[in-house]
């Protein structure tokens, strides 16, 4: 959890809004720094989290979290975590016949049409423990990426409808949170891609975009992140509020300062 | 429970001599007490595998390309279980030269290597595989026992970089005793034949495989791929790199090399039609392989005819879907041929993408503008010359073994906090050359101190 990254959106672990859909989106660059922020943030406030992690094993998240503040290994023992490894997952439904419907079942099938077995899991993984003491607070689904799915075959509006189901049974249902992280390919004319992007940008609640600088290259600003907040539900009289920020990653943090005004350059 | 583990213990474990010590003006190759990782259960003491070392930002076990240039501007080297993807020169003359000194480093360094190629006979890639540049004193000690742990070297005391006598020796598993990361070779001279016959190495020659009937599993992939991934994981659980099968405990490397993935030959069509019908083969076959890697001790190198893929979508998805993206852009045939600032080069080396593990950030090099030459016997990696501007040349002395180690490390240690570029660089002047320059690797750093002669250098400090 960063900071400052806190302080900009105006959250802290324990007030956090429920019931929202948070779209990470990242151009020209490397926006996973936001996936393990909204992770430990979440950890940190007591949810109940459902990682479905398609693009890295669980030791990376696990070695980040540790500097984060947050143990995954811990999180995964009492509970509070539901990690699908997705690469490992994938390894054991390509070579191995499974008996049970396996959450990556559409990567055996040639034709796959829906990710029915994936969001079944994650239904399965968010339903509330009926045993009466409520040990968490609101269940969070966090999907790093979406664009992988499409690498594997699944089209747009496959993954589309998932994120629909997704968001009526934790966002709407549960009243928890959602936050996926979706590439943008910018120029490279991925019309899937685009498609997805879209679709999401008009479904969520607030969008976070790393985007790499247009001169290029900076060693002291890696990047500028955007800040969207929007009211997809009710009609807006109001104008989405907009910020933009750059950033610079360190070791264990991330420091944001106003465009221009990088340590650096002062 | 090593498989899932393997990788993440594998950094944690050595990753802690080597941590962020360099903040605390402690010289950042001071060894501290291995952090207890709760998984770790790959035996009593992990012993140093040959030619790997843990990266010096996170610990992360990292083997060499076989360049120590391109070693350097990748941060180190090549990651463990992760891909590094070559995206190939039009005319296909330069990426082979990546690919072989790869394998001739794995097989220097005693690796098991899996070639996997739909054009030629992995048989034949390996006889083509450069000679690495051993000076008199590394081929006695090739000749000699190998459990002869009594090495010139250490009885040596070093005078400088005296901590390294302090780490404990590396295990000797193949059968040439230099314990260096990352050596020189020799495009002009093949590999000795003993040298080839003495590894381990597995082919997979897809005209020959694709007509034998090993039982596929059903998946969409297009048949040569879903060959290769059998193949590869036959291997990898047979031979026990992933920690999985019982009777076999491995503590070697596994590099696996694919030529021309992506290409017709191999019954893929994304470089032939736009929107083909097995568009989605060559990402799904990315996507397993990540997953076998992530899960055993094995680098692969993979080399893709990127310019030939139709769809621009799939080369960014391949891009994503890979770790290290390196892209080789050759003179020949391109109107740069002829331009005079490139005269001294055969082409452009982008490093398009480094990735991020086991950490938030990674070591990028500054230097973005690279070029690439092609000498008589060896290939460099340069900055290009910018206009007004001549930049420094450290001329690495390869064969000078004692002197070298020292030399390379303390550059690394020079190096961490990455020289930011000055405008004051300079040309050395007179390197005291020996006849072994020749041979040595080139490769330019933007320093702030004059090197005259590597020899006078160690003295003065």
């Amino acid at each position: 959890m960063f900071v400052e990254l806190n302080n900009l959106l105006n959250t802290t672990p324990d007030r956090a809004e429920q019931g929202k859909l948070t779209l990470l989106c990242d151009a020209k660059t490397d926006g996973s720094f936001l996936v393990h922020h909204f992770l430990s943030f979440y950890l940190k406030a007591n949810c109940k989290v459902c990682f479905v992690a398609l693009i890295q094993s669980f030791s990376h998240y696990s070695i980040v979290g540790q500097k984060l503040g947050v143990s995954l290994t811990m999180a995964r023992e009492r509970g509070q975590l539901v990690f699908l490894e997705g690469l490992k997952s994938a390894v054991d439904v390509v070579f191995q016949a499974q008996k049970e419907p396996h959450p990556l079942q559409f990567l055996r099938e040639a034709n796959a049409g829906n990710l029915k077995p994936l969001f079944e899991f994650v239904r399965e993984a968010l339903k509330p423990i009926d045993s009466g003491e409520a040990r968490w607070t609101y269940p969070v689904l966090l999907v790093d990426d979406l664009s992988v799915l499409l690498s594997l075959g699944m089209g747009a509006v496959a993954v589309l409808d998932f994120i629909h189901y997704c968001r009526a049974t934790v966002c709407w249902e549960l009243k928890g949170n959602m936050v996926v992280l979706v590439h943008d390919s910018g120029d490279a004319e991925d019309e899937e891609n685009d498609i997805l992007l879209n679709g999401l940008s008009h479904q969520s609640h607030l969008i976070l975009r790393a985007e790499g600088l247009a001169t290029g290259f900076c060693r002291d600003v890696h990047g500028q992140l955007r800040i969207l907040w929007r009211r997809p539900s009710q009609p807006t009289v109001h104008r989405d509020q907009s910020f933009t920020y750059q950033y610079k990653i360190q070791d264990k943090s991330v420091s944001f300062f106003a465009k221009g005004m990088s340590p650096a350059v002062l | 429970m090593a498989a899932a583990a393997t990788c993440g213990s594998v950094a944690a474990s050595t990753g802690s001599a080597v941590a962020t010590a360099s903040k605390n003006n402690v010289t950042s190759f001071q060894r501290r007490g291995r952090r207890a990782s709760g998984t770790n259960d790959s035996g009593p003491r992990l012993v140093s595998i040959t030619g790997t070392r843990p990266s010096v930002r996170n610990g992360q076990l990292l083997v060499s390309t076989g360049l120590p240039a391109l070693d350097q501007l990748l941060g180190g080297g090549l990651a463990v279980g992760t891909v590094l993807l070559i995206e190939e020169d039009k005319y296909n003359i330069y990426s082979p030269l990546l690919f072989k000194y790869f394998l001739a480093e794995g097989i220097v360094n005693g690796h098991t290597l899996l070639v996997a190629s739909a054009k030629e006979d992995p048989a034949n890639i390996l006889q083509e595989l450069p000679a690495p540049l051993l000076d008199d004193k590394c081929k006695k000690e090739f000749d000699e026992d190998v459990y002869n742990h009594k090495t010139p070297e250490s009885n040596i005391k070093m005078k400088i970089a005296w901590r390294y006598q302090l780490l404990p020796k590396m295990e000797q598993i193949g059968p040439v005793s230099s314990s260096r990361f990352g050596h020189y070779y020799d495009a002009s001279k093949r590999m000795p034949q003993e040298l080839i016959e003495a590894s381990n190495w597995h082919g997979f020659f897809l005209p020959e495989k694709i007509s034998s009937t090993l039982k596929v599993e059903p998946c969409s992939l297009t048949p040569g791929y879903t060959k290769l991934l059998q193949f590869i994981q036959n291997i990898i659980y047979e031979e026990g790199f992933d920690g999985s099968n019982p009777q076999k405990k491995q503590r070697n490397i596994l590099r696996i090399g694919i030529q021309n993935l992506g290409s017709p030959l191999w019954g893929d069509d994304i470089c032939c039609a736009e929107n083909g019908g097995n568009s989605h083969s060559l990402t799904k076959f990315l996507y397993v392989l990540r997953g076998l890697l992530r899960t055993s001790l094995s680098a692969c190198i993979i080399t893709m005819p990127t310019h030939l893929i139709q769809n621009k979508a799939i080369i960014a998805r391949v891009t994503t879907l890979s770790d290290i993206v390196v892209g080789l852009e050759s003179f020949i045939g391109s109107e740069r041929e002829t331009n005079p600032l490139y005269k001294d080069y055969h082409g452009l080396i982008h490093i398009r993408q480094i990735p991020r593990l086991n950490n938030l950030i990674c070591d990028e090099s500054d230097v973005k503008d690279l070029a690439f030459k092609l000498k008589r016997k060896l290939f460099t990696i340069e900055a290009e010359v910018q206009k007004g501007v001549s930049t420094a040349t450290f001329l690495l002395d390869g064969p000078r073994k004692k002197l070298f180690p020292c030399l390379f490390q303390l550059l690394e240690v020079a190096c961490i906090p990455w020289l930011m570029a000055s405008s004051s660089v300079f040309k050395a002047s007179n390197i005291g050359l020996s006849p072994y320059v020749t041979n040595s690797l080139v490769f330019f750093l933007l320093l702030s101190f004059t090197f005259k002669d590597p020899c006078n250098y160690i003295g003065r400090t």
